[in-house]
């Protein structure tokens, strides 16, 4: 919302800077957004009478004329044919600057002596107006500067207008508010009519069908007015709000809203068939051409405006292209209404067509203004048009619409809202200050009756908001509560996430944060199968782009595309992690299903390029430390890592299901050489997801200490022969199955293939540690436990020791 | 005799001077000690001696040759002692090569953040809680006083899924869940993914807020004012200038916009602060009675304030940022300066 400054002090004596003015509003809760003069961009220009006027004697197009600015006169050559001797215009003299940059000099046209120029609007950068040299009022004094003659300065701010604040959509609005902020009067604007002999009900008629989307409707007739441009100070009042003028009826149309806040609108009532209004619902598919020249189609619900036959306006929104004020328009049927908030709102949204009239409906204007700004626009409208009004006004008001009165207010009330009290005459007179009736109702008590504009104020907790609101927020003092004891439960899946977050910045993950959309191409882009539920996807009925459609169902391909867009700016060694969510569609009408998940990817080269270290490529086996490393620490029972569950976007060989005992708690492996290609990526690229809630439903924070062993480890290594496809965990399980107590624990140290071994097989070295909780062990003690060992995986293998 | 043990003490002391290898100390030793050494030659010979000196001549020859294998051995540490030193002093490294680092990765940004004002408000004994990122409408809106064709829709543009259902547009449906299952006290922050349909330099369709929540007997506005200005100063600093303004959020009244002092230009102006000296931080307020009324809590009885802030703009404002975009485009460049 747009505030001139002087158009604001036509309502109330200001006596502070615009600065200061914008710091009470925005802390009064009318945030001022930005403060903007306006300033004259000429200099040396004055008020200035033509005193003689001839054609000049060598151009035909030209005249000369002798100019007076009050104590001189000077002789100027001019091309306009608008001007008359006697009539007051501004001479811009030697020496001035006008907003073109172009500096007056003395000069000689066609042989005549010319010192200065005479100026039109456009040319002074005040106005849209080429027609001709300006003519200024005649009561302007002589040689005055323009810039005072006419008061050509302003400020306008730019308020940022709340929602519930549809009374501030005014400039009357502001300056309500203003006055109660600072303790000043406000001063109406003059509504007078001047009415004909002629009644308007001899004329018109309005009939509303759909009360409901249209409470009230009233109309004035003005005939005989003459179209033509609005006065000076009226544009320029306009366009310092931001509005373009258009002609002296439909000016006067958007200045009365700008004015008191209720939208206008004006028919040429020569088109108005039948001469009569009708107030009704559009029909399914109906089409009618707006104002704008474009042609709607309309939904059954859009309330219309109509003539005797057709649509002529959509109620609220715009007026149509059919009953337009013309140049030659003579006679007008001014339309003035309350409209269903949000039948309004509905309609603007669905036409995409948020006018100024629609964005005030919306937000619900002042049922009882609506004849006040039918009155105003009347009177201004026979004013500059020329044009009389006729006798009565219509005023079809088939359902009042509700006003809140005698709202209950304690004091008691603010002060616990509050934490401190505000005095009883300080609350009547903010209360009063608002133009709101306050009655006393027993002690601490009021009932309080609010203007019919604040059509936000309903209930005592608004009256409160009104009441600190302009006592001062700074006024309440900042106090800590006195809070009931309650302890902090902090959720499984948060202990679980921060943990991870530990761990894997700690070993050089980098987290990343993807958009929880992506586009429905990730589906083959992973290569999901037909039935996978992760093409179930959650999809935006309104997305920015498609690329943006869908909610994801697993987050590692956000992961790829961050590898890829790092790839495409030189970055190929890349640890990353993502903490979120993936949503699973539960069909129509139910909430997707949410699942927090970890996902993580690792590629290029494990170290940094440093001179340390060789080029270790990452794959699979540093992806799976990590996951180790993370179940480790949370203490998740039995995580084991199956071969036989896989994924689609992984490659066969070289994945795995995560599981924590026969529950599946994620994935984890090198992506399919065919997903690489598909991503335009290149190398070896390990990923992992694990899902969050599951591993908070598993996690463990309890520690149970274990004494430290007494007595000495003694191991023995032994190098298998095996099959190639014989898992070591396989082999590890022999071992640990046994019950030999005195075995602590079976490690690999070393995994072979190729020279001095046979094709198809390996040798896995595994280290046997023993230790006696109560003794040391003899030699043969741990040689006669260790070959029963050793036998029973030879047995359980096939494997020979080499 | 005496005087022969004066000779060879003299003797092997000239000699020990003169040997400068470990392998010449050993000879003097041998020469002077061994078993057919000088020495002991001289003490085997104590035949010779008068029978009343040769106790005082053994006593003589034992101190001698003690102080000789002392002597000797003194020179053989210090040798050994000077071979080491000259080996050390031949091991240099450079010291300027970089170190072995395995480097550890970082937050992002948004979650150091998220991080920092959980851990404040931990302090003042808030719990975290999440909720969904997709919303019933009821949620998201009309349980927070938003009714349907309101314009305080307008406020947020909304990604639908459909007629009932939203991405959440902002954190704040996770107070209503919370009360809806919880009596007060309640004492929450919850952090999580919003989204908004809007997209430029300083709107992605996805960012980051929290909510918090505190609802009780007896909470004032005066409350609000004093958490949360505990809250920005641990946050910006403990001279941090801050102010509450009046504002509109329909689930809340009275409702207060709070803005510190610009942290770039320290309140003359700037472009970052729009030349106000000013920066909208959080919104704030007191729950709406109408809310209460929602979720089935007495509003004479109870009172409470709700609070919600982006962290996108505070990590903005704490690093500098002015593309917010940057957050989510997860250049590794980008990240690895937090």
């Amino acid at each position: 919302m747009q505030v001139s400054l002087k158009w604001l002090k036509d309502y109330l004596d200001l006596d502070v800077t615009p600065e200061e003015l914008a710091e009470r509003l925005t802390m009064a809760g009318l945030e001022v957004d930005s403060l903007r003069s306006i300033e004259p961009a000429f200099s040396g220009v004055r008020v200035a009478r033509i005193v003689s006027l001839r054609p000049h004697p060598q151009a035909d197009q030209l005249s000369l004329c002798q100019v007076d600015v009050g104590n001189a006169t000077f002789p100027v050559v001019c091309g306009a044919k608008n001007i008359r001797i006697g009539d007051i215009v501004p001479l811009a003299q030697v020496g001035a600057i006008l907003p073109s940059g172009d500096v007056i000099r003395s000069v000689r046209i066609r042989g005549e002596l010319s010192e200065g120029m005479l100026c039109s609007e456009e040319e002074l950068g005040i106005g849209s107006d080429t027609s001709g040299i300006m003519i200024l009022p005649a009561d302007l004094p002589l040689g005055k500067e323009l810039e005072g003659a006419l008061d050509l300065y302003d400020a306008v701010l730019d308020i940022g207008v709340t929602p519930n604040r549809s009374d501030c959509l005014s400039i009357l609005g502001v300056a309500r508010e203003a006055a109660a902020i600072m303790g000043k009067k406000l001063r109406y604007p003059p509504v007078c009519v001047t009415e004909n002999d002629e009644e308007i009900r001899g004329i018109t008629s309005v009939s509303i069908e759909d009360a409901d989307l249209c409470p009230r409707y009233t109309a004035r007739v003005i005939k005989n007015v003459r179209i033509g441009p609005s006065p000076f100070w009226m544009r320029r009042r306009l366009e310092a709000v931001g509005l373009r003028s258009i002609n002296n009826i439909v000016d006067v149309t958007n200045f009365v809203m700008m004015e008191l806040g209720q939208p206008l609108h004006a028919f040429d009532f020569r088109f108005l068939e039948e001469g009569r209004i009708v107030v009704r619902r559009s029909r399914a598919g109906e089409t009618f051409v707006s104002l704008d020249e474009k042609e709607r189609v309309l939904r059954a619900d859009t309330l219309m405006i109509c003539d005797g036959v057709k649509p002529v306006a959509i109620g609220g929104v715009m007026g149509g292209l059919n009953s337009e004020i013309q140049n030659d328009t003579e006679m007008i049927l001014l339309e003035s209404a309350y409209f269903n908030p949000a039948s309004i709102r509905r309609t603007a949204r669905a036409l995409g067509m948020g006018t100024d009239a629609a964005f005030r409906f919306e937000r619900g204007i002042d049922p009882e203004g609506v004849i006040r700004a039918l009155d105003r626009a009347a009177g201004l409208m026979a004013e500059l048009s020329g044009g009389t009004v006729c006798r009565g006004v219509i005023d079809q008001y088939p359902r009042i619409v509700p006003s809140s009165k005698d709202i209950p207010l304690r004091l008691g009330r603010i002060r616990d809202v509050l934490g401190v009290a505000v005095e009883e005459a300080d609350v009547v007179r903010i209360l009063e200050n608002l133009e709101m009736t306050v009655e006393r109702a027993g002690k601490g008590c009021f009932r309080v009756t609010p203007p019919t504009c604040r059509v936000d104020i309903e209930r005592e907790i608004d009256l409160i908001e009104e009441i600190v609101r302009l006592h001062g927020y700074d006024r309440v003092p900042a106090t800590l509560p006195a809070v009931s004891v309650i302890a902090e439960v902090a959720e499984g899946k948060r202990v679980v996430e921060v943990r991870i977050r530990e761990i894997l910045t700690g070993v050089g993950y980098q987290e990343v944060i993807n958009y929880s959309f992506v586009s429905p191409d990730a589906a083959a882009q992973l290569g999901f199968p037909e039935m996978d539920e992760r093409r179930l996807y959650v999809r935006i009925k309104n997305p920015l782009t498609e690329e943006q459609a869908v909610m994801r169902t697993t987050m590692v391909q956000s992961l790829l595309c961050n590898a890829r867009r790092n790839a495409d700016v030189g970055c190929f060694d890349l640890k990353i992690f993502e903490t979120g969510r993936t949503f699973m569609r539960q069909g129509e009408g139910k909430l997707p299903r949410e699942h927090n998940r970890a996902a993580l990817l690792i590629t290029g080269r494990r170290y940094e390029d440093r001179w340390h270290f060789q080029d270790l490529q990452a794959d699979f086996y540093d992806l799976k430390g990590c996951v180790e490393n993370i179940l480790n620490a949370l203490r998740i029972d039995v995580p084991v890592f199956r071969k036989d569950v896989t994924e689609p976007f992984l490659h066969p060989g070289k994945s795995c299901g995560v599981f924590a005992g026969d529950t599946q708690i994620g994935f984890l492996g090198e992506v399919h050489p065919e997903v690489l290609t598909r991503m335009g990526l290149t190398g070896i690229i390990a990923v992992c997801e694990l899902d969050l809630d599951l591993i908070a439903e598993r996690f463990s924070t309890k520690v149970s200490f274990q004494n430290l062993p007494r007595f000495p480890l003694s191991s023995r290594d032994v190098a298998f022969l095996v099959r190639r496809e014989i898992e070591a965990a396989e082999m590890l399980r022999s071992a640990t199955d046994s019950v030999e107590e005195l075995l602590e624990k079976v490690q690999i140290f070393d995994v072979y293939e190729g020279k001095n071994i046979p094709a198809g097989m390996k040798s896995l070295g595994l280290r046997f540690s023993y230790r006696g909780a109560d003794r040391t062990l003899t030699d043969d003690e741990v040689n006669r436990v260790h070959a029963r060992i050793v036998q029973k995986i030879v047995h359980a293998s096939g494997a020979s020791i080499r | 005799m005496t005087g022969e043990l004066e000779v060879l003490r003299e003797q092997a002391e000239t000699e020990l001077r003169k040997a400068g290898s470990e392998e010449e100390i050993q000879t003097v030793r041998t020469r002077f000690l061994g078993r057919k050494g000088l020495l002991t030659g001289l003490l085997r010979n104590i035949a010779n001696v008068a029978p009343g000196d040769r106790p005082q001549f053994g006593k003589d020859c034992n101190e001698v040759k003690e102080a000789l294998a002392a002597r000797i051995d003194q020179v053989l540490a210090g040798l050994e002692a000077s071979r080491k030193e000259q080996i050390i002093l031949r091991e240099r490294i450079d010291v300027t090569l970089p170190g072995r680092v395995v480097r550890h990765g970082r937050l992002h940004p948004v979650t150091q953040i998220r991080e920092e004002i959980c851990r404040i408000f931990a302090g003042l004994g808030f719990s975290v809680v999440e909720g969904p990122e997709i919303e019933l409408d009821y949620y998201n809106f009309e349980a927070l006083n938003i009714p349907k064709d309101h314009p305080a829709r307008d406020m947020q543009d909304t990604f639908y899924v459909e007629d009932n259902i939203v991405l959440r547009t902002h954190t704040s449906p996770v107070q209503v869940r919370i009360m809806e299952k919880t009596r007060p006290p309640v004492r929450i922050l919850s952090p999580g993914r919003v989204y908004r349909r809007d997209s430029d330099i300083s709107h992605t369709p996805m960012f980051h807020q929290i909510e918090g929540l505190l609802v009780d007997r007896g909470i004032t506005f005066g409350d609000l004012k004093g958490v949360l200005t505990v809250f920005l100063r641990q946050m910006f600093g403990k001279d941090t200038a801050l102010r509450f303004r009046p504002s509109f959020f329909p689930f809340t009244e009275p409702s207060a916009e709070v803005d510190i002092r610009c942290v770039m230009c320290r309140g003359k102006g700037c472009r970052v602060c729009g030349q106000s000296g000013w920066l909208e931080i959080l919104g704030s307020g007191m729950v709406d009675p109408a809310v209460f009324e929602n979720v089935g809590y007495d509003p004479e009885e109870f009172t409470g304030f709700a609070f919600g802030l982006g962290l996108e703009r505070i990590a903005m404002l704490k690093f500098g940022i002015s593309d917010i975009r940057l957050f989510f485009e997860n250049d590794l460049r980008f990240l690895e300066q937090f």
